[in-house]
């Protein structure tokens, strides 16, 4: 499980990067959000991989962690999405903005750049 | 009395929180209540923070001791629930924040808030996210109010519009969101091994980690120490502030220049945190070393930048630059007396920058065509113009107010970025110079001591042939120049923060005193773990019984 997981995460992020290196925007922004998937997969292995734990613990007594899953990454990705998902639909907006007013879709405004 | 200053760290970000929510619901039409919304919210944010600066510098010693005021969010203890810190630097922090936030929203007042919808709003949350930020001791809300700050900068970045506002925040939000996910991953790493969020206990663990571990360890805090160099514009992760910083509303421009600050300052918070607790060596970004070599790579650049630049809010763009590269490579010299020195050179730096941006609109404002010019033009200054007769119909003519004005803030700015005397720039950079030779031995003098010395005292030289350019440029060379229609609230902002930059080298001495404690506080990191550890509660609903877990750290 480990191996696969870890193979998602380097594929997306390859991709990601690759992308956001691209001269069109519309390239970029596919990027940024391959990149945040792959960063919110990141998050959730940082809690370790488990099947079928839960996350909250019944009883304060005698618990044994080890069959409990990780809660902190799990909250953690929930910020991470909604942040990494605003700012991403924000960039769209400008990024039909900076469409609107130069007439292109380069990231500098310029195609020749 | 007491129970309620308890409260008051949380203020700073609840006040524009609530202010800037507010004016959400008021229509855009209505700009009285907004106005009085505002103004209101940045005053109270003041005082807060002065109250918060004057209790935490030890003179209220039955409050807080140690000045380090540790504030437990829904009173769950310290490393399982999430906890503002406030000490000597941060409240420092606060206070620049609200100093500049105030003179910009009083300048913004004058013409800018009209240049588009929400932007009272926006504004308050830069405020809530700036002040957050030096607020937390838990790296995961350190991402979250960095990303607020960034949210509401995102907007106020675009504020009016126009083509190279749009490009330049293009790549401002590209390179911030690609910066933020490194954030991320280096925060996921540290928690993967530490098994915690909270920075104090991440430094406590730090020496407990095995050898396999410590890999890993470092390895996150490397990353994350790569997000926090991003945001405090080193290099060479940099190409964005120039076109973002120089494109941005002046006043907007003008809290914009604290938030490089926010980087520096998260990088000597952590990095004092671990130099003193992990035992072993320092990771990279954190590293004296790499600080130090960084720093004085960003401040030749940034001065190569300043004497290139041939604009002025461009110009002072460059000037945060160097600024901030001045800033690293100090701290990275290392030593106690820097420390001090150093924070007093920031906080110079910030008032004069904040105060530069706004000179530099109403600079602008005296030249009809407003468009910048091309460098090639403002080569010939030294030379005689062409036509001589043409000089003869300005002799005579009474400097108005206005010009005088800009004339004496230019000045005062320049003086104040290049760092000569009299003001509170050569303090500054005298006292960095002067702690080089307070921590090393008199004999060999080390080699980073002649590079600083050479870098500081070269780029303040290049700067003021290039401000002296500047201004004989924008003052004196300019067929068409016009007296500009200066409204108060724009002159007096700019003049409260040069007066405080003036009060600020009077007052060295008291200034130095509060500063040295606020350093010395960051060369023994052990007071701030212990205070945080021990989780002095506030009054407020019971404390959750902590549960004994074991196994969640590795």
């Amino acid at each position: 499980m480990e191996g696969i997981y870890a193979l998602a995460i380097g594929v997306l992020t390859a991709s990601g990067v690759w992308l956001v290196l691209r001269p069109r925007t519309f390239q970029v922004i596919m990027g940024l959000s391959l990149l945040s998937y792959a960063v919110n997969l990141f998050i959730f292995g940082m809690g370790r991989l488990m099947i079928g734990g839960a996350p909250i613990i019944e009883t304060a007594a005698k618990a044994d962690p080890s069959l409990y899953d990780d809660p902190v990454p799990q909250a953690l990705v929930l910020t991470a999405i909604v942040i990494g998902f605003a700012m991403t639909a924000l960039f769209l907006v400008v990024l039909l903005a900076s469409r609107g007013l130069t007439g292109n879709d380069h990231v500098d405004g310029d195609p020749e750049a | 009395m007491n129970g309620w200053v308890n409260h008051l760290p949380i203020f700073p970000v609840v006040i524009p929180l609530v202010a800037g929510a507010v004016m959400l619901l008021f229509a855009e039409a209505r700009r009285a209540p907004r106005t009085i919304i505002a103004l209101v919210a940045t005053l109270l944010n003041l005082l807060v923070a002065l109250a918060l600066a004057y209790i935490a510098s030890d003179a209220v010693p039955s409050i807080w001791p140690d000045g380090i005021a540790v504030y437990l969010l829904g009173g769950w203890q310290a490393p399982f629930g999430i906890v503002l810190v406030l000490d000597r630097l941060s409240a420092l922090m606060l206070v620049l924040n609200a100093v500049l936030a105030l003179t910009s929203l009083i300048y913004a007042l004058a013409r800018w808030r009209k240049a588009g919808p929400h932007f009272q709003s926006l504004f308050q949350f830069l405020i809530m996210g700036v002040n957050g930020a030096f607020l937390t001791g838990d790296l995961f809300n350190l991402f979250v109010f960095v990303e607020v700050l960034l949210a509401a900068s995102y907007g106020l970045l675009l504020h009016g519009l126009g083509e190279p506002r749009v490009k330049a925040g293009l790549h401002y939000i590209a390179i911030n969101l690609a910066g933020s996910f490194v954030f991320l991953i280096g925060v996921s790493l540290i928690y993967g091994v530490t098994g915690t969020l909270n920075m104090a206990d991440v430094a406590a663990r730090a020496s407990l980690l095995t050898q396999d571990e410590r890999i890993l360890f470092e390895t996150g805090i490397a990353i994350l120490g790569s997000a926090f160099l991003l945001k405090a514009g080193a290099w060479p992760l940099n190409f964005w502030l120039p076109s973002a910083y120089g494109t941005a509303a002046p006043p907007v421009a003008a809290v914009f220049s604290i938030m490089t600050k926010v980087g520096i300052y998260a990088l000597l918070r952590l990095g004092s945190l671990l130099s003193g607790a992990s035992g072993a060596s320092v990771p990279a970004p954190f590293n004296e070393g790499w600080l130090f070599g960084m720093g004085i790579i960003t401040l030749v650049l940034g001065t190569a930048g300043i004497l290139t630049a041939s604009q002025p809010q461009r110009l002072v763009a460059y000037c945060v630059i160097a600024s901030a590269g001045t800033l690293l490579a100090a701290l990275g010299f290392g030593g106690t007396a820097m420390k001090g020195a150093a924070l007093y050179y920031l906080t110079s730096s910030v008032l004069a920058t904040g105060a530069f941006f706004m000179l530099c609109e109403m600079i602008d404002r005296t030249r009809q065509t407003g468009e910048d010019l091309p460098l090639e033009m403002m080569e010939p200054v030294g030379q005689e113009p062409v036509d001589a007769d043409f000089t003869d119909e300005v002799i005579g003519i009474v400097i108005p107010a206005a010009m005088a004005f800009l004339g004496m803030g230019f000045l005062a700015c320049a003086l104040l970025v290049a760092g000569l005397p009299p003001l509170s720039g050569f303090i500054a950079k005298f006292l960095i110079l002067s702690a080089t030779l307070t921590d090393t031995a008199p004999a060999p003098v080390p080699v980073t001591v002649w590079v600083l010395w050479g870098g500081m005292l070269g780029s303040s030289l290049i700067a003021i042939i290039a401000l002296c350019r500047m201004g004989i440029h924008l003052f004196w060379s300019t067929d068409e120049i016009m007296t500009p229609r200066l409204h108060l609230g724009e002159a007096v902002p700019v003049a409260v923060l040069l007066l405080l930059s003036v009060a600020l080298s009077i007052e060295t001495g008291p200034a130095m005193e509060y500063l040295n404690l606020a350093g010395n506080s960051l060369s023994s990191p052990q007071v701030y773990i212990d205070a945080v550890l021990s989780g002095s509660r506030p009054p407020g609903p019971p404390a959750v019984p902590s549960i004994p877990v074991e196994g969640i750290s590795p």
